[in-house]
């Protein structure tokens, strides 16, 4: 039997689509210039139509045909020499639109495999995010923002062919950098593309995260049930009402928690979070009400806390907040934890203030789509003046190189 | 049951149809809703229907829908908020609801169906086939084949006990041979409503009943995971309706009736020290017996299995009893087009019954009486003769059709 490679490609549903599409098939693509054969596949049970939702592609590579069918032969691989993270938020851990539980970013990750996470924070940040794993691993960044290549609209950044050429530096044996400059000439005919592929081998560089490192989180989990312990027609119990809640500092009781599914928790979809200024809050609901998902909890003080165990990050408390800068969305990475706001106001309101104000400092760069028009082209210009992405040798950006690609048809449902 | 029957109570005789007499157990089963929506041949049944309701007969919410789709999307509704439903209808009217029809047994509703034979279009054909029934068997329906109205009405009550035994909770279709049972009167016996109360208990959905007391979710989309559980959990009802449900059900009602059916799943007819015998579903029967009673009296050995339930299939049962003889003639009035042997369906779940039995008599095919064509005597006749020469040893094909202008 020859060797088998798997790396997956973890990515936000919808906005992220393509992205994840075209990196997989560039990955087959430059095996197969490199004298070997590779599939390129989206992970069936994933819902990628869904906003944010995390999901998975993969590319299977061997070096012979029937390495590739044992591969081939499974679902999806139980494990991957490498993991790509296409948003940084994801480092927290996925869960599917399924009941799957929560997956460690680095879960699949073989002894000494590389996650590669693209993003502009660094190494220290995103391993604090990352669950621990038992066995060191590698780490590589490739410096980016979020890149949104979604289903319907292909805004090209480059995301694609970069984690190709990073690629080539970590796993030198899937395929060679001049593998990727010929993968890339054929499937799209884009010098610019070529270079910047280049550029990203030349800069990746990787470190070892050792067991020690990381969020000792245990992530939740739960058992799947045996058939016959299964209603007939999978009827199953809805979640109880709720009940009041303890204010931490009077011990008060009363408002109204809603009980909340504790197999699927669907937390892993936020890229944003809001933060609320309990100080200026006039209680007027809108939030609570408007909350597609119910994740606000009602204190006794009638506050509205947003759960983080319950919130997607919608942004919707946002939009509706009628007070200026009560509910602000900040971008997932600023935080370690899903503690209550309301419960630190309460322990500190001096101190919550500071990290209100802290926090509010990491207002999003970008997530869930483009937030303005003209946002990618101004975003493109600071990659190209930051040096993360280059202009062609006649002053050409990548902005001239926008390609629409309204990618597959997609069922839904 | 241990409820005392008052045994003086006598049953009343009425000559009415098989449509008719489903629609009397309807009334004898106190159903809750029904919806309709005609096609002919079912639409006898809702028209009786309507008549009790209208004479006052039968206290229930009777829905005429606009499809057959939504006529049986509302009366599984309505079975999972409790409701005891009953629904029915015919060839594509049938196959147009086919989305209703799988989702029914998926969610474990036992709603009880009465499907009026009908061969399918193209060409518009009113005449019976069994293709349209037979279309779900794979899904999780029970389906049971009557020959005349008095087995209608008892099976229709009997499919109320089977389907909504919690053991079981499966749909049941009732299949009636279009025109040859739904169309035509024959006297029959109404039991008093004492014995259907002592038989049929109340519809109980237990904690699978959707209602605001029981809050629950029915059926969420689920993935990989899953799925097979729920398949497994269907399985085994399917298998409980067959060993446990049916045969209970059919002794309880031999007890409070006086009225027996024998082998639950299939009538034997002269079969006893037959040679060969045929092996056939619905009105058939009719002329298949005219014919039978005709050769023994010349002194040929031929005798009759006609199957009641196809779903679930009593294959050991069956195998075993068509193990007894030297050669087995199936007659399917229905078709399936590139099947094993270009057979029809029953043929080829006959061959699978009897693979690994101990004793394999030759089984000799026949494709008969389509879209509503009279089966008649001498086809009869001259099927047995085909099935005498397998008996003999003298191979014959796997499958001829009979009765076709050639």
């Amino acid at each position: 039997m020859g060797r088998l490679f798997a790396v997956e490609i973890v990515y936000r549903g919808i906005f992220q689509k393509n992205l994840a599409k075209n990196i997989s098939r560039g990955i087959a693509l430059a095996a197969k210039h490199d004298g070997k054969v590779g599939i390129s596949f989206g992970r069936y049970g994933d819902s990628p139509e869904r906003n944010g939702i995390p999901a998975k592609n993969f590319a299977i590579v061997a070096t012979d045909d029937e390495t590739l069918q044992e591969g081939m032969a499974k679902y999806e691989p139980k494990e991957v020499d490498i993991s790509i993270s296409v948003d940084d938020t994801l480092c927290k851990g996925v869960e599917s639109w399924a009941w799957y539980g929560l997956q460690p970013i680095n879960r699949l990750l073989k002894p000494g495999g590389t996650l590669i996470v693209t993003t502009m924070h660094g190494a220290d940040a995103i391993i604090t995010m990352c669950h621990r794993k038992e066995f060191p691993y590698q780490l590589a960044l490739l410096t980016s923002i979020p890149s949104f290549s979604g289903l319907w609209v292909y805004k090209d950044d480059h995301t694609d062919v970069r984690l190709l050429g990073a690629i080539a530096k970590v796993l030198p044996d899937l395929f060679s950098l001049t593998s990727v400059e010929k993968a890339i000439r054929e499937e799209w005919h884009d010098e610019l593309k070529v270079k910047s592929a280049q550029k990203a081998y030349e800069r990746i560089s990787t470190r070892v995260v050792s067991p020690a490192e990381g969020n000792p989180e245990k992530p939740y989990e739960f058992e799947l049930p045996k058939w016959y312990e299964l209603r007939e027609g999978l009827a199953i119990p809805s979640i109880p009402a709720g009940k009041a809640m303890a204010d931490p500092t009077t011990q008060q009781t009363g408002g109204f928690r809603p009980d909340r599914n504790p197999t699927f928790k669907k937390y892993a979809t936020r890229t944003m979070r809001p933060v609320v200024d309990f100080d200026t809050c006039v209680k007027c609901t809108l939030c609570w009400l408007q909350c597609p998902d119910s994740c606000f909890d009602v204190t006794p003080d009638a506050f509205y806390d947003a759960n983080m165990e319950a919130c997607c990050g919608c942004g919707v408390c946002e939009a509706v907040c009628p007070v200026t800068n009560c509910i602000t969305m900040v971008n997932e990475t600023a935080f370690a934890d899903n503690a209550s706001q309301w419960e630190m106001w309460k322990k500190d309101k001096t101190g919550y203030q500071t990290w209100l104000q802290e926090k509010i400092q990491h207002k999003p760069e970008r997530s869930h789509g483009f937030r303005i028009r003209g946002q990618y082209e101004q975003q493109i210009d600071t990659m190209v003046k930051d040096g993360i992405v280059d202009t062609g040798t006649s002053g050409e950006t990548i902005t001239e190189k926008v390609v629409t690609d309204v990618g597959e048809a997609s069922a839904g449902g | 049951m241990a409820k005392v029957v008052e045994k003086a109570q006598q049953e009343k005789e009425a000559l009415i149809s098989g449509s008719e007499a489903i629609a009397v157990a309807c009334k004898l089963a106190d159903v809750d809703v029904i919806t309709a929506y005609p096609i002919r041949p079912y639409d006898t049944v809702m028209q009786y229907v309507a008549k009790l309701v209208a004479n006052g007969e039968l206290d229930c919410e009777y829905i005429v829908a606009e499809s057959e789709h939504s006529q049986f999307e509302i009366v599984k509704h309505a079975s999972a908020a409790g409701a005891r439903v009953f629904c029915g209808s015919s060839g594509v009217g049938w196959m147009y609801a086919f989305e209703a029809l799988t989702v029914t047994p998926a969610l474990r509703i036992p709603m009880v169906a009465m499907v009026g034979n009908r061969a399918l279009d193209d060409p518009g054909a009113f005449g019976v086939e069994h293709n349209d029934a037979l279309a779900v068997r794979d899904l999780g329906w029970q389906l049971v084949w009557v020959d005349n109205a008095q087995e209608a009405l008892d099976t229709a009550l009997i499919a109320y006990r089977v389907a909504e035994d919690r053991r079981v909770f499966l749909p049941c279709a009732i299949a009636c041979d279009g025109a040859f049972l739904t169309h035509s009167q024959a006297l029959t016996k109404i039991p008093p409503q004492e014995w259907v109360d002592a038989f049929l208990p109340p519809y109980n959905r237990g904690d699978l009943l959707l209602h605001p007391d029981n809050p629950i979710t029915v059926a969420p989309q689920v993935n990989e995971d899953w799925l097979m559980e729920l398949r497994k959990h269907n399985d085994e009802a399917m298998k409980r309706s067959k060993n446990a449900v049916i045969p209970e059900a059919y002794r309880d009602f031999e007890r409070i009736f006086n009225r027996s059916y024998g082998n639950p799943f299939f009538e034997e007819y002269q079969t006893e020290g037959a040679d060969i015998v045929l092996v056939g579903m619905g009105t058939l029967s009719m002329p298949v017996k005219v014919a039978i009673r005709q050769m023994r009296k010349e002194g040929k050995k031929v005798g009759f299995v006609r199957l009641r339930w196809f779903r679930p299939f009593p294959a050991e049962d069956l195998a075993e009893t068509l193990g007894r003889f030297k050669a087995v003639g199936v007659i399917d009035r229905d078709y399936s087009f590139g099947s094993p042997h270009f057979s029809g369906v029953l043929a080829t779940e006959v061959r699978a019954a009897l693979y690994p039995a101990a004793k394999r008599p030759p089984v000799v095919g026949f494709i008969c009486g389509l879209g509503g064509r009279e089966v008649t005597v001498p086809d009869v006749r001259r099927m047995s003769e085909m099935v005498f020469k397998a008996a003999g040893g003298e191979p014959q094909p796997l499958i001829t059709w009979i009765g076709i202008r050639e």
